[in-house]
């Protein structure tokens, strides 16, 4: 392991366990992130930084703005206030190539395999200035056919270590589920990103398969890339995270190490519900029926006014 | 019947101007819909411009015919532009709809009293393609024989002219698409995101792809003024536009010559069915009664029979003559 990987890790020890504390070396730092949909507060994050050279888990319960934040860091959704930045460069107004040029390269979710070109195009076309990529250019291949064979030499190589050599020239969509999980992994490296951002990279991957999965995002951090990844397997996330971020109703709610994470109880009241361990007796449990009723019997009469209003003018 | 006239009449509209024209529009809508899957409903809006701009140039203002080539390029990257820059940034059947539209609008507004004195309104500009057929090498009045297909002196120069056209319009494809220009365009085509998380400007590729499409289809529209040598607005209705994306799908989309192989079996299936149906039809006892079909109802049966004949194609072959069965049963994944 590179020494500067090492020490940042070394470094995470002092942070405290506590949200938004500063990390010692952040590559990407948001403040104030607010992103609604109608009405729905999907992310409203006050201050998060994720640490240099290190795989920081981004966890919480469905719908807790994971995804949404990601989209928000990559320029593929803009958010209704907020700054963030990446190595102290603000990517606020950059459009999701400009973010990726940058370094910060994501997958995503359901992944997005090119189905109709062949394993081999997918990974070449990762590659950033290629000099081909110009169409006046493309038009005189002397001028980019020298390129053209490094990137492919490179794209091999990633197949290689990503055991895909042998469906290179198979077209992407006939690969399985983990397969393009990998080759999405791969396609994001041929960029030779900073960060790598990961969505659920083991979501739909046999057992198997995420062994793997899981050597190949540590190699990321041993070749000194910052990964950050979301996923719902705990007993992945507490592997290879040496940070994690727990968010839940679009906010962050506890931040420290794995092992910290399973004990603390902001965290399990998120995933399980508040007092899901306390017992009710059954007066407590009538209390709780007449006060949602309560709420029930105000809505409904709220809404029956608001009908006779609107009524009215007709 | 007389099976040698049925043939040659056929080869002659099988590789005849028309085919031309189609196999033109088409090579521009393979690149907007085969490589970069921009919808381009408005292809026959790109033709328009382009034979509008060899008549108008020429006839109203008396320029050059080059001058009149030129204005074609220039008006079909005008069209690309004012169509693209609102749309493509969104969800591409927005661009379906803006392209069909905007092509109705060119047409209404060529057609209108208000721009008469520039196209001459409803009627058309004609007499502006003498300069054409006087640089042929050949007396453009004589008739020419190949193997009995005869075709004027004045359509051998128009399809000399336009095959070799499409003939360099297939290397510059050949050439953009083996290109790493032509592999963003079609991870484009695959996935928009993909190609956006990767670094790509998706939206700058899609408008080069526009332009350069719409391009093509309005050097077509050149030839096909030059091929009835007239410009009238008529010709350039929305059917157009959709016999240009028969032909594509027909020989296959994302393929270099898939345009081109299918404006020829187009135009030759069309001339074929009309052939054999007049020959059914015709004399004092023809083989099909004139109560059922009589002989000028051919021309326009022909179409509903080659219909039949395309849709019992895409259900049997989808992926068009020459493409892969496995690209399009990926779509199903």
């Amino acid at each position: 392991m590179p020494a500067d990987v090492a020490s940042s890790r070394d470094a995470l020890r002092a942070v405290p366990w506590e949200v938004g504390a500063p990390k010692p070396d952040p590559a990407i730092v948001a403040d104030q992130i607010t992103r609604t949909f109608g009405g729905l507060a999907a992310v409203n994050v006050e201050h998060v930084e994720f640490q240099r050279h290190c795989i920081t888990g981004l966890i919480g319960p469905n719908g807790a703005g994971k995804t949404t934040l990601f989209n928000l860091l990559t320029g593929f959704d803009k958010p209704n206030s907020g700054t963030w930045s990446f190595d102290g460069r603000s990517l606020g107004r950059l459009s999701s190539h400009q973010v990726a040029r940058l370094g910060v390269v994501r997958t995503f979710q359901l992944t997005k395999a090119l189905s109709k070109m062949t394993v081999l195009d997918n990974v070449m076309l990762g590659a950033t200035e290629q000099r081909g990529e110009s169409m006046w250019r493309a038009l005189l291949p002397g001028s980019w056919r020298s390129q053209e064979e490094e990137v492919r030499t490179r794209a091999d190589e990633l197949l290689e270590r990503f055991k895909l050599s042998e469906k290179r020239a198979d077209f992407a969509g006939t690969l399985s589920g983990g397969q393009r999980k990998l080759l999405e992994m791969a396609r994001a490296l041929m960029s030779q990103p900073k960060v790598v951002m990961l969505d659920e990279p083991m979501a739909g991957v046999n057992p198997a398969l995420t062994q793997s999965l899981l050597g190949h995002v540590k190699d990321l951090r041993e070749q000194g890339m910052t990964v950050i990844f979301v996923e719902h397997d705990m007993d992945v996330v507490r592997d290879i995270s040496d940070w994690v971020v727990v968010m839940a109703a679009g906010k962050v709610i506890a931040e420290g190490p794995p092992e910290a994470i399973s004990r603390n109880k902001e965290v399990v009241d998120a995933y399980l519900g508040a007092h899901h361990d306390a017992p009710l007796t059954v007066e407590e449990e009538e209390k709780v029926l007449a006060e949602s009723e309560a709420v029930i019997r105000a809505e409904e009469a709220r809404h029956e006014e608001l009908m006779s209003e609107t009524k009215e003018p007709l | 019947m007389d099976y040698a006239v049925i043939l040659t009449n056929s080869l002659q509209a099988a590789f005849g101007p028309l085919a031309v024209f189609y196999a033109l529009l088409a090579l521009g809508l393979n690149i907007h819909f085969g490589y970069a899957g921009l919808l381009n409903f408005g292809q026959a809006g790109f033709a328009m411009l382009g034979a509008y701009s060899i008549a108008v140039m020429s006839t109203t203002y008396g320029l050059s015919l080059w001058i009149g080539v030129l204005a074609a390029i220039v008006s079909a990257t005008i069209f690309a532009l004012l169509l693209g820059l609102p749309t493509l940034r969104l969800r591409a059947d927005y661009l379906a709809i803006v392209t069909i539209a905007a092509a109705e609008i060119l047409n209404l507004v060529i057609r209108s009293p208000s721009s008469t004195p520039v196209t001459n309104g409803t009627r058309g500009i004609s007499q502006f393609s003498q300069g054409f057929d006087a640089v042929a090498p050949w007396d453009t009045a004589a008739r020419f024989d190949f193997f009995g297909i005869r075709y004027s002196g004045k359509d051998l120069w128009n399809m000399t002219i336009g095959w070799s056209l499409v003939a360099l319009v297939c290397l510059l494809t050949w050439m953009l698409m083996r290109s790493p220009w032509g592999r963003v365009l079609k991870a484009i085509r695959e996935d928009e995101d993909a190609a956006r998380s990767l670094g790509k400007n998706v939206y700058l590729f899609k408008m080069q792809a526009l332009i350069l499409g719409g391009i093509i289809g309005a050097l077509g529209g050149v030839m096909y003024a030059f091929n009835v040598t007239t410009a009238q607005p008529d010709a350039y209705q929305t059917s157009v536009t959709f016999f240009a994306y028969t032909v594509l799908i027909l020989g296959g989309a994302a393929r270099v010559f898939g345009p081109v192989v299918g404006a020829i079996i187009f135009y030759f299936l069309l001339a074929f069915t009309e052939n054999v149906l007049v020959q059914l039809t015709a004399g004092s006892d023809p083989f099909i009664p004139p109560e059922i079909l009589t002989r000028s109802d051919a021309f326009q049966i022909r179409f509903i029979i080659v219909g039949i004949g395309l849709m019992l194609l895409l259900i049997f072959r989808p992926q068009g003559i020459f493409g892969d069965r496995r690209e399009v049963s990926l779509d199903a994944r």
